[in-house]
Parts: C-alpha cells; sequence; structure tokens
C-alpha cells in the first residue's frame, strides 16, 4: 500500500524513531545509491530555495533523479489546468512526488489523487512535516535521545507552523515545555488542551530568561511585524524575544539552541561561535532525514 | 367563536418538527424542496412551542428522506424529529443525531484552503469547542470552521 507524508500526524511513534535510526544511518553513511532508476517528481508551486535544494540533495545522494519545477508560473497551471489534473499526470511519470503549495490541503488532496506517495514540502501555513523530523532528529542527536526533555520554544507560538507540529511529535516522548511569548502571539488554546490531554507539563511566560537555566532545547522562531494588530505594542515587545551570547552563561552544557531558518534578528550573530548554537549544523541533518523520509515511504528501507 | 388555524394531517409522507425557527429555510434547501413542484407540502413557521418559545414545522407528502439528509438535518436542526407517515399513522420517529463525519454539504471557512479553490467534496471531521458548540475539522487544510462560520454549499 502507498503510503504519504503529509502531516506529522501520519506517522506513529514507532515510525518516527525508525526515521531517526535511518537518518543516522544516512549521515554515517551519505552516499547509497538504493534509489538507482527512480524517478522523483519535484514540484513546487510556491518557491522555498533551501528546502528545495535539501529534498534534492537527498535524492541525488541515493542515486534517484529529480523532474519538476521551482516556480509554478512556466507551467500549464498558468494555463488553468486544474490541481487535480496537474498531479494526476505527473503522477504517471514518476515513482514519489515531493510537493510544497501555497494553498492549505494540497498536499493531502494531492495524495488522494496520486498513484505514487506524497510527500509535503510545506502547503501554506498547514503543515511541514520534514522540518519536524529534521528538528526532532537534531533533538535526539545533541541529547541522545528524545524522552523526558524540556524544551523552549520561543517567539511567534500563534502562528509558527514549525511550533504547532514539533510539540504535537514531541508529545509521544513526555516531554516537558516552556512557552515564551509575547500575550499577542501566544500559543493558541487548542495545543494547550492538546498537551493537558496528554498528561504534559508546561508554563507560559514573557520573561525570557526566567526558565532558560532548566532547559534543555531552546526552539526559536521569529516574531514578525505583520503578525500585530497593534503596532505600538510590536516596539514595545520586539527586542524581548532576541537571544544573546551573554543570556547563555548558566544554561545547561547539553543545552542546544535550534532555529527553523530564516533567522532574521531574533538569535543575535554572537550566538553563531557559541557551541551550544546548533541551527546551521540542523540544515546538514535535514538532508539525512529527508533521505530517511524518501527511502522509508518508497520501501526501500 | 374560536378560530383556529389547521395544518391538515397527511396521509404518507414526512413531518418534521422541533426546527428552530430560523432553520426552516436551510432544511428546505437541504431537501431540495424548492424544485420539487410535484409534492403537497406545508410550512409552518414561527409556531409557539413550549419548549423551544418559536419553532418551525414541514409536512411533506408522498415524500421520505434519506439517512444522509437526516443527518444534514441534523447539523442545522440538532433537535429536530423526523417523523415517517403511512396510512395517517406515524410508524417511525426518528431524533436526528449529529453525525461523526460529514461529507460535502458545508463550505471550509479557511478561504487558503484548496478546497476553496477547486471544485473538490468537502470533508469534515464533527467536534465540540470548549463551549459545546458543533465545530467542523477540514480533512484537507485541517482547520476548523465554527458552527457560525459554516455556509451551507447548496
Amino acid at each position: 500500500m502507498k503510503k504519504s507524508l503529509v502531516s506529522i500526524g501520519d506517522f506513529s511513534k514507532e515510525e518516527i524513531l525508525k526515521i531517526m535510526e535511518l537518518a543516522a544511518d544516512f549521515e554515517a553513511n551519505p552516499n547509497q545509491r538504493i534509489l538507482l532508476g527512480k524517478v522523483i517528481a519535484s514540484l513546487f508551486f510556491e518557491p522555498s530555495t533551501r528546502t528545495r535544494l535539501s529534498f534534492e540533495s537527498a535524492i541525488n545522494r541515493l542515486g534517484g533523479r529529480v523532474i519538476g519545477f521551482s516556480e509554478a508560473s512556466n507551467t500549464s497551471i498558468s494555463k488553468g489546468e486544474t490541481f487535480h489534473d496537474t498531479i494526476s499526470i505527473i503522477s504517471n511519470y514518476c515513482d514519489m512526488i515531493v510537493m510544497r503549495h501555497y494553498l492549505e490541503g494540497a498536499a493531502r488532496y494531492a495524495s488522494e489523487v496520486a498513484k505514487v506517495p506524497i510527500v509535503n514540502a510545506g502547503d501554506g501555513a498547514n503543515q511541514h512535516p520534514s522540518q519536524t523530523l529534521l528538528d526532532l532528529y537534531s533533538i535526539m542527536k545533541t541529547q541522545g535521545t528524545l524522552e523526558g526533555l524540556h524544551i523552549m520554544m520561543v517567539g511567534d507560538l500563534k502562528y509558527g507552523r514549525t511550533v504547532h507540529s514539533l510539540l504535537q511529535a514531541m508529545s509521544h516522548f513526555g516531554a516537558r515545555f516552556t512557552f515564551v511569548s509575547p500575550v499577542e502571539l501566544a500559543l493558541p488554546r487548542e495545543y494547550k488542551e492538546f498537551l493537558t490531554e496528554k498528561g504534559l507539563q508546561f508554563v507560559e511566560t514573557q520573561d525570557f530568561n526566567k526558565y532558560i537555566n532548566d532547559v534543555d532545547i531552546i526552539y526559536m522562531t521569529r516574531v514578525q511585524r505583520e503578525r500585530f494588530s497593534d503596532l505600538m505594542e510590536y516596539e514595545r515587545v520586539k527586542n524581548a524575544y532576541i537571544l544573546r551570547n551573554s543570556m547563555l552563561d548558566n544554561t545547561k552544557d547539553n543545552m542546544r539552541i535550534l532555529h527553523p531558518l530564516p533567522r532574521v534578528n531574533e538569535i543575535a550573530t554572537d550566538v553563531d561561535a557559541n557551541p551550544k548554537a546548533y541551527y546551521f549544523q540542523q540544515t546538514e541533518n535535514g538532508v539525512y532525514t529527508r533521505m530517511a523520509i524518501i527511502t522509508y515511504l518508497l520501501g526501500a528501507k | 367563536m374560536e378560530r383556529k388555524l389547521e395544518v391538515s394531517a397527511i396521509e404518507n409522507g414526512t413531518v418534521i418538527d422541533h426546527i428552530p425557527a430560523d432553520a426552516l429555510f436551510k432544511i428546505i434547501n437541504i431537501l431540495g424542496l424548492e424544485n420539487q413542484n410535484d409534492l403537497m407540502m406545508t410550512f409552518g413557521m414561527n409556531f409557539t412551542s413550549k419548549s423551544m418559545g418559536r419553532k418551525a414545522i414541514i409536512k411533506i407528502s408522498d415524500r421520505f428522506c434519506e439517512d444522509h439528509e437526516i443527518n444534514h438535518i441534523a447539523i442545522v436542526a440538532p433537535n429536530a424529529c423526523v417523523n415517517t407517515i403511512r396510512d395517517f399513522k406515524v410508524v417511525e420517529k426518528r431524533q436526528v443525531k449529529v453525525p461523526e463525519y460529514i461529507d460535502g454539504f458545508i463550505k471550509c471557512a479557511n478561504p487558503k484552503c484548496i478546497t476553496n479553490a477547486e471544485v473538490i467534496e468537502t470533508h469534515f471531521k464533527v467536534g465540540r469547542d470548549a463551549d459545546g458548540k458543533i465545530t467542523f475539522k477540514c480533512r484537507y487544510c485541517e482547520k476548523e470552521t465554527r458552527w457560525d462560520e459554516a455556509q451551507l454549499k447548496y
């Protein structure tokens, strides 16, 4: 049976752990030509250079070939072809589709239309599960485990899809959370209810420094100006959620800083040289994690 | 002499009772009654009701409700009662039940959802929010449409 990865909830705890194991295997031995002769379509209806290159690098390292487009303007979609027809035709040309789309739910719909597995590389503000899995792999690698960790999430917790997916995924592993955000961008009620249902502990605060020395992971996101209805409020809080090197002095030795990137100014550049900064290595982990996802869904591993 | 409007009994057909007054026209839509010109029908609006204050009622001769129609009625009139009449007698009294899943029927309230950009049948999982109001979670964009945002697709 064909299996797709559209949303992080599509993978069980066991499957997440399987991906972690495969990613570690690919990191130890990155050039395994197990997709020789396979063709994978990379369909970016919305441009995203980093995510696309990370997937295409993963496919190339596995010996597969890539077809596709990096923006929709030169395709028949611009002539008015429906998304349904585009997907059902392209699914005849390939063994798997990796896709990003600006409309929410596009990947789920594609998984119902296509004959081949779909990997969602982002559908609007909805889901981006390969990002979540690479976040998990980065946590696993730096902490040696996913179980019982204390995770601090900082910034835009209201709209940040990476935050929502990561807490959903970490809920399998008995995590504790500290949420640091301005009131306007606090974690939505439905996610707090979800954590309560799962019996997981969390605290919310506006004070970045209060719990910083207790946590194993700081997961940073960007506070964007356009998210505020009250610009005075933005001006008041914008500097409260910037991570600076001086704040890290008494943090735990095992603590690492993650960021889904791109970063703007929410992590001061003086943090980059600190060994606790992990956001650039995190992107390398993305390639191994995507190799793991692709081979797992194709049943090659 | 007291004068009273009588709503006549029907021989065979369906009586839908306990409809909130504002849901009458929605149910007419759901059952597609506006195009069924050969049926004998009575619509009552703003009748007094002990339990509901004001209610609406629908009587249709020679027309019976399918299960999926009853599910859809439940969405706009969660307490409605669908009576099947044969030979002037109520042979079945069905309390509508809000279904677990809804296919088609309503639009996703998220303007960025793929179902609002292409011709795609919608699919929702029915849930309740913290206030006990019905919500519809879209299978595609995974967003919840609240009961008061839900627009019928008819």
